[in-house]
């Protein structure tokens, strides 16, 4: 006998259908991916107009949770829904109720009862998402939970990769850094798996949890076999002091930094924000032109847009739906 | 050293049922009879006298159940249980005495609050309840408490549960003098170093979702320290809830030489795997956590061969706004007492993985020796405390199932065999399906 799994929904009564949400890449399939990635590109070509507003989503409402600090994530979710032509709300835990001890909870029942159509939360615990989906009507789309998931932030990428190399399937992929604490990292091995890409997982042995299953290795060298190098931040602020995964900045860096010498001419250089320059990535390696940075940023704007919209219309969306909506 | 309100001993002959008591080595069809809360008479066709008759056929009568390691919650957060309230899971559950942890606010450290305890116990115990009295004041880790005047006052062990000791040296102390009680420690196994702000096993599970990893190193080393101290002292000792293969093996590696400790395991490490985690359902969190499908197997191997000689179920209640919010938020612990019996007989008696005369005695006669109480038997002389099972009985686990205050089951929505029909606890009829 193998243990049991609990699976309380198949005891609820029968009801609607599911309601759609990015909660995790692990709840996609390839062609989820791939109808995602292609209507993102359906999407970048509407922004190369002048008039770059949409009136795709026009009178729905996008609420904008985020419990933790966010630039580009709630920035680019912002103006995602902005483009669609949807109401935003953005809540944000600093000066909000949070700050007198709401529990989640009640932040979702309360948002809830404005009849939201998608709610976007950050959270720094695992499972915030799939707490607030089990309390509101809304669809929800996680912009990040804990160290669990970041599946927008996978989708960019591959958006990204897809667009500058033309192709996903066969691509090695190095990640380098603080796999442990990162959420971008676990989106990412699911999502490379998806897509037939090779992962490779480099950094200090504490930094590499037990038990991923992937490839992994502590030896910096072995980048020189990837196609992209995919850079973490090192996240100090997960750690706390004394933890000692490594005992200094400057050995990380020394070791595990990412400098022009241990990179090969033509290698792609990826990094999901914010860096730490002279620590997991050589300043010179950021500006260089192999770097993907900004590309990932615009990237996010257009994969986000592809997401709120997926989830709401709930199906594969072509040029004709779209323009369907533009007539609308 | 248990208390229980005061009422008439039953007057009841259990008809045609099949009497399995391991203690006895007994596995027949008898009668058996309850005069004035005490058996009477075990055979065939006893007379019924004016006694109430009970018509047992097709189900099994064996001596009721005694859990080593429950939360009663009193004295402090009685909104999650009360002793009224837990007894009568408890009953439900088919058990004829439980012991408190004494994690409790105030810690049970002082035998003015033991005998508060008492006193409630005497009044509104459904069936007998025993407590265990902290190791170290306020469970500080600091300083032992008076474990003299707490035994005299009635505590049946004695146990920091939810923290380790985390001194050796102070272990060694209390060791030392709890040698002078005659009474075991129970002991909570954990190097917190290890396993600080961690909520689920380290393994596969926590690596793709990002949970810090609570490692079974973590318990093992501590129970390979506290076996050491054990030994080295010549004293006795309970380790509560092991979770992990390596704790296993070190326990029966020292009972092989000598050392004197005694174990349990609870229900949900016997048939949960740290899989279940997936859910991100906050009742599948507790401390130590659900582990790998080898500790699993290994706990189960443990439990047949007796290096486990005790079921716990480790019955924690929690208020549903501690579990009603992200997994790492919310609070360890699950409830057990009302489902104990029937998810071990579901999972792992009716697929052929355990005897069910293993189980019943790791529910009984085990536990009961681990505290040195009389061990129930079916036995005439012998006061009553049994419990009355339909194994092929099907019931539905949901939270108007519960007689405890609190809900958070792991077994929510789930369909299990092995219904408790009726339970006599100290000669008193406290529970009927």
């Amino acid at each position: 006998m193998t243990s049991i799994r609990l699976v309380r929904d198949e005891l609820r009564p029968p009801g609607p259908p599911p309601r759609r949400h990015l909660l995790s890449i692990a709840d996609l399939t390839r062609d989820d991916v791939e109808r995602l990635l292609g209507t993102a590109r359906t999407f970048a070509s509407a922004l190369d107009r002048e008039v770059k507003k949409l009136p795709t989503l026009k009178g729905r409402l996008v609420v904008n949770l985020f419990f933790e600090s966010s630039t580009r994530t709630s920035s680019s979710f912002e103006l995602a829904a902005k483009r669609l032509s949807a109401d935003t709300l953005t809540v944000k835990s600093v000066g909000s109720s949070v700050d007198k001890g709401e529990s989640l909870k009640d932040t979702a029942l309360t948002l809830g009862a404005y009849d939201p159509d998608v709610i976007v939360i950050r959270h720094p615990q695992i499972g915030a998402p799939q707490l607030v989906a089990s309390l509101t009507a809304a669809h929800v789309v996680n912009a990040g939970d804990g160290k669990h998931q970041h599946p927008t932030q996978a989708l960019l990428d591959l958006y990204t990769l897809q667009q500058e190399l033309g192709r996903l399937e066969g691509l090695h992929v190095a990640i380098v850094g603080d796999v442990l604490h990162s959420r971008v990292a676990r989106s990412l091995i699911q999502a490379f798996a998806l897509v037939g890409s090779r992962c490779t997982l480099v950094g200090p042995p504490a930094l590499l949890p037990r038990g991923l299953g992937a490839e992994m290795t502590t030896d910096i060298d072995a980048i020189r076999d990837a196609d992209v190098v995919y850079v973490l931040r090192l996240q100090h602020e997960r750690m706390e002091a004394g933890a000692n995964f490594v005992p200094s900045l400057r050995e990380y860096a020394a070791r595990w930094g990412i400098t022009p010498e241990r990179l090969r001419p033509g290698q792609k250089v990826m990094h999901p924000g914010p860096m730490n320059r002279g620590v997991e990535i050589d300043a010179r390696v950021a500006d260089s032109a192999d770097a993907l940075v900004e590309t990932q940023v615009r990237s996010g704007l257009v994969v986000r847009m592809a997401v709120l919209y997926d989830v709401l219309t709930g199906g594969p969306v072509g040029i004709r739906a779209l323009a369907a909506a533009e007539v609308a | 050293m248990t208390w229980v309100k005061d009422r008439p001993g039953a007057n009841v002959v259990f008809r045609g049922a099949r009497v399995v008591d391991p203690a006895e080595g007994i596995d027949a069809t008898l009668d058996v009879r309850i005069d004035n809360g005490v058996i009477a008479a075990v055979g065939e066709r006893l007379d019924a006298n004016e006694h109430r008759v009970v018509d047992a056929q097709g189900l099994v009568l064996a001596p009721a159940f005694v859990d080593p390691h429950v939360h009663l919650r009193t004295p402090g957060r009685e909104d999650e249980e009360t002793i009224a309230s837990g007894t009568a899971a408890a009953a439900a559950g088919g058990y004829c005495a439980i012991f408190a942890m004494p994690n409790t606010d105030p810690i049970v450290d002082s035998a003015a609050t033991l005998g508060s305890l008492v006193e409630t116990a005497r009044r509104e115990a459904e069936v007998p309840v025993g407590f265990l009295a902290a190791i170290t004041r306020g469970q500080g880790g600091e300083e032992l408490t008076e474990m003299a005047e707490l035994a005299d006052a009635g505590a049946i062990a004695f146990s920091d549960d939810g923290v380790p000791v985390a001194s050796a040296g102070l272990m060694r102390r209390a060791l030392q003098y709890a040698s002078i009680t005659g009474r075991p420690l129970a002991l909570h196994c954990e190097e917190q170093s290890l396993s600080h702000g961690a909520h689920v096993h380290e393994g596969r599970v926590a690596a793709e979702l990002g949970f810090a990893g609570y490692p079974s190193v973590a318990e093992s080393v501590m129970v390979e320290r506290d076996l050491a101290l054990a030994g080295y002292e010549e004293q006795r000792i309970h380790l509560l809830h092991l979770s992990a293969a390596e704790s296993v093996a070190a326990l029966r590696r020292a009972r092989e030489v000598g050392v004197r400790a005694t174990a349990e395991v609870t229900p949900h490490h016997l048939v949960l795997t740290d899989d279940a985690v997936r859910s991100l359902d906050p009742n599948v969190k507790m401390n130590p956590p659900l582990r790998a499908e080898r500790d699993r197997l290994a706990l189960l191997d443990a439990l047949r061969d007796g290096t486990v000689d005790a079921i716990a179920t480790d019955h924690a209640p929690h208020a549903r706004h501690e579990k009603e919010v992200p997994f790492e938020e919310a609070a360890f612990g699950v409830t057990g007492l009302e489902t104990a019996f029937s998810v071990l007989y579901t999972h792992l008696v009716r697929p052929g993985l355990l005897p069910l005369v293993t189980l019943l005695e790791r529910m009984s006669a085990g536990p009961a020796r681990v505290f040195g109480i009389a061990v129930p038997r079916i036995a005439a002389g012998a006061p009553a405390d049994l419990v009355l099972l339909d194994l092929d009985g099907e019931w539905r686990v949901n939270e108007q199932s519960f007689r405890s205050r609190s809900t958070n089951s792991w077994l929510l929505g789930e369909t299990l065999n092995g219904a408790i029909a009726l339970t006599v606890a100290a000669g008193v009829v406290v529970f009927e399906r």
